[in-house]
């Protein structure tokens, strides 16, 4: 039961993923980003990581894929990919390119296949987290507002009009 | 649910990053209050800022600690690369002083931005675990991005500032994969239990390709090939002032976090990354001299020489041990000084509405502004590194150390290399003094900020060509206590 | 209870995915949605073995990715848009004022 609908989850993640990279229609490509989204935050959910796929729904598909869409309609209307490519031969080597790094992940994810998998008891309830954040990830925690800081003043500074 | 027991809060060993945030913030909210035409002000306070920095840095020599779950250290190590980070930054703060004012692209924002990508580089430099480093990388490139496309109504800054924004995120997504799979080969993020962790086990496949993503994503940030194709569009379309800061600030910050992982952690997987390393090194100064020729834009010329100047440092890296790292941080305050300065001399010679970035806009500075022209002509022998100027003692003390430890033919390439680059140095050399100016150009009177910042630059690759045995030990110390 | 690697196999393939996205696409958002998709993968493999490890670690990195992604996409965003309300086409190959 749960194998089926990790299966069938997983395949909707694969599905919009490809939708997102061959599609043409970049608003096209941003709903299916939003369904990858979604599809990751239910994996959250079967992973035992309510939190995160609450934070990813709010995040991910709230506040950015919002941006993302709104950025596409200020810019997009009219302005798609088309005529002809003028590098196609370099993008011709996406294929094997990809290929060699889904290849040398395998390798790694295998290596540990039969390892421990102990799945111990769910470690991911909110109080956890919340617990780690405010004591061993203090730090990171602290510069993270310095970083949120750093980027609003950053778009503040490209907003602006003159200069 | 029981309470959460604070944890202890050590802010000493940050005091010197505490200090630049600090200033930026100061800096941001002065911003807001008059004197809102002149913006000269805001600056002096950035820049002062810096020199707090670096004095908190000096006292604190010698007796740094650890922070914050071990997510920070600041040993001598970490401190001698914030004086590195702080004397590059204060210099730009310097030259941006002048060179923004006249752009007319001075503002508040823009030195509280240079002050944050400041102390993400100083942050990285102490850092001790991985998310610490991803973090930290981004909070100094997010604000790199936007201070890139700083000129707003100039094409190529908006395109220098996309293309830097759009490969530096793709840099940071091969990072974090690589950041995911050492964790799920070690269970843990920081570097001292990653090291328990690895020299317990068998050689894990899992961990070797984590961290071969994470060298995808530093290759990315210090632009060594084949991941340089930014270098040379971002530097020549940035404000020259921070084509400075990136050629400088960030690498060196980079170096930092790829020398504590790489000598100090992973001594133990030495053999598999060495190869690797002496490919990168050989590939990375060879493409970058030899794409450097070929260049007529100054700034360009530059971008492909930086890369070059990686190579030499991954040099150092593939010496591996006391030594090579030792010689690699010397380097790194050899190279910051020479390579402000010469940013530093076009970024003076840049007018409104004139650039002065081909290298025939040179022709004649020798006899229409002989004390620039001597400067940048002295700047540009270090970068060859002629006697007796830093670069010189820089690439003896890494060629040396590649020799020692058995790399002669990586110190041959390098040798080589040195002898390539000196062609195109001397030749924008050779236009300053023995070819007529095109056309009468406006006089070049550098203000007060730009000239200390050039004079300082000076007097510091002339001190560390003339007397380099101080600041080597400083080096060598500084590395010790990786090498425990 | 499904095997983390299934999770990971999942993660390395949206990953590729995104990756392959940047290397094709010409629309800078595009790329930048891609990059977006190979960023939620490492956050998949980061969660996956943060189970295997039995540790809300790996979730806690998570959460400091999704601050880092809002922030680039913050940022990202208002360059692109910055460049492009100049400009007719959206494509990163029409940015050819300097060469490679």
């Amino acid at each position: 039961m749960a194998l089926a609908a990790f299966l069938l989850i997983a395949a909707v993640a694969l599905v919009s993923a490809l939708g997102l990279i061959l599609k043409r229609n970049a608003v096209h490509g941003a709903l299916f980003l939003v369904v990858n989204l979604g599809s990751i935050a239910a994996l959250y959910l079967m992973l035992g990581a309510e939190f995160l796929a609450a934070a990813q729904v709010i995040i991910y598909a709230g506040a950015i894929m919002v941006l993302f869409v709104f950025a596409i309609m200020v810019l997009i209307p009219g302005k798609e990919e088309t005529g002809p490519d003028p590098r196609r031969s370099y993008r011709l080597l996406a294929a094997p390119l990809g290929a060699l790094l889904l290849f040398e992940l395998a390798v790694a994810l295998a290596a540990r296949r039969g390892a421990p998998g102990a799945a111990t008891a769910p470690a991911g309830s909110v109080e956890a987290i919340g617990r780690l954040l405010f004591t061993d990830f203090l730090f990171p925690f602290e510069l993270t507002s310095v970083l949120l800081l750093a980027a609003m003043v950053g778009v503040l500074l490209l907003a602006r009009r003159r200069a | 649910m029981s309470p959460i027991p604070a944890p202890p809060v050590v802010l000493g060993p940050l005091l010197p990053s505490l200090i630049v945030v600090g200033t930026a913030i100061v800096v941001l909210l002065l911003d807001l209050l008059p004197p809102r035409a002149s913006k000269a002000h805001l600056g002096t306070v950035a820049l002062a800022g810096l020199v707090g920095a670096l004095l908190a840095t000096l006292r604190t020599w010698g007796s740094g600690g650890r922070a914050f779950h071990d997510m920070i250290v600041l040993d001598d190590y970490a401190l001698f690369f914030h004086i590195v980070i702080c004397y590059a930054a204060a210099l730009i703060v310097l030259l941006s002083m002048d060179y923004l004012r006249r752009a007319g692209a001075e503002s508040g924002e823009g030195y509280g931005l240079i002050l944050f990508s400041t102390a993400g580089m100083m942050v990285l430099a102490s850092a001790n675990d991985l998310i610490v480093v991803f973090l930290a990388i981004e909070l100094m490139s997010l604000s790199l991005y936007v201070l890139a496309g700083l000129f707003k109504r100039r094409r190529e800054a908006g395109e220098a500032s996309m293309k830097y924004f759009l490969l530096g995120v793709f840099a940071s997504a091969f990072l974090l994969y690589g950041i995911a799979l050492v964790y799920g080969a070690t269970g843990t993020t920081n570097f001292d239990r990653i090291v328990v962790a690895v020299g317990a086990g068998p050689r894990d496949r899992l961990f070797l390709i984590g961290l071969g993503m994470l060298m995808v994503g530093f290759g990315f940030k210090i632009s060594s090939v084949p991941f340089h194709m930014w270098a040379p569009d971002v530097y020549q379309g940035a404000p020259t002032s921070v084509t400075a800061l990136i050629a400088t600030g960030s690498k060196a910050a980079v170096f930092a976090a790829l020398i504590r992982l790489l000598v100090a952690g992973l001594r133990t997987i030495q053999p598999d990354s060495t190869a690797l390393l002496w490919a990168l090194a050989a590939l990375t100064m060879t493409v970058g001299n030899v794409v450097a020729i070929a260049q007529s834009n100054l700034k360009r010329m530059l971008a492909y020489s930086s890369i070059a100047h990686v190579g030499y440092m991954l040099v150092g890296l593939v010496a591996g041990g006391a030594p090579g790292a030792g010689a690699v941080l010397f380097y790194l305050l050899a190279y910051t000084f020479t390579t402000v300065g010469t940013f530093g001399v076009i970024a003076l010679c840049e007018r409104a509405g004139q650039e002065a970035v081909e290298v025939r806009d040179y022709a004649g500075l020798g006899r229409r502004h002989p004390l620039l022209a001597l400067t940048l002509g002295l700047f540009l022998l270090s970068l060859i590194g002629i006697p007796p100027l830093a670069g010189f003692v820089g690439k003896f003390y890494l060629f040396g150390s590649a020799v020692r430890a058995g790399y002669v033919w990586l110190a041959v390439i390098a040798v080589l290399n040195s002898a390539v680059a000196a062609y195109y140095y001397l030749r924008v050399i050779v236009y300053m003094y023995m070819q007529e100016p095109e056309a009468a150009s406006a006089s070049l009177a550098p203000s007060f900020a730009g000239g200390l910042a050039l004079a300082i630059a000076l007097i510091g690759i002339v001190l560390l060509g003339v007397m380099p045995a101080p600041f080597a030990d400083l080096a060598q110390a500084a590395v010790a206590p990786l090498i425990r | 209870m499904i095997p983390e690697a299934y999770y990971l196999a999942l993660s390395a393939v949206l990953f590729t995915i995104g990756v392959v996205g940047v290397v094709i696409r010409r629309n800078p958002l595009v790329i930048f949605m891609s990059i977006e998709l190979a960023l939620n993968a490492a956050n998949l493999a980061l969660v996956a073995f943060g189970q295997r490890h039995g540790s809300p670690e790996g979730q806690v990195l998570v959460f400091f990715v999704m601050a880092v992604a809002a922030a680039e996409v913050a940022v990202g965003l208002a360059i692109i848009v910055a460049i492009f309300r100049l400009r007719q086409r959206l494509s990163v190959d029409d940015l050819s004022l300097m060469r490679w």
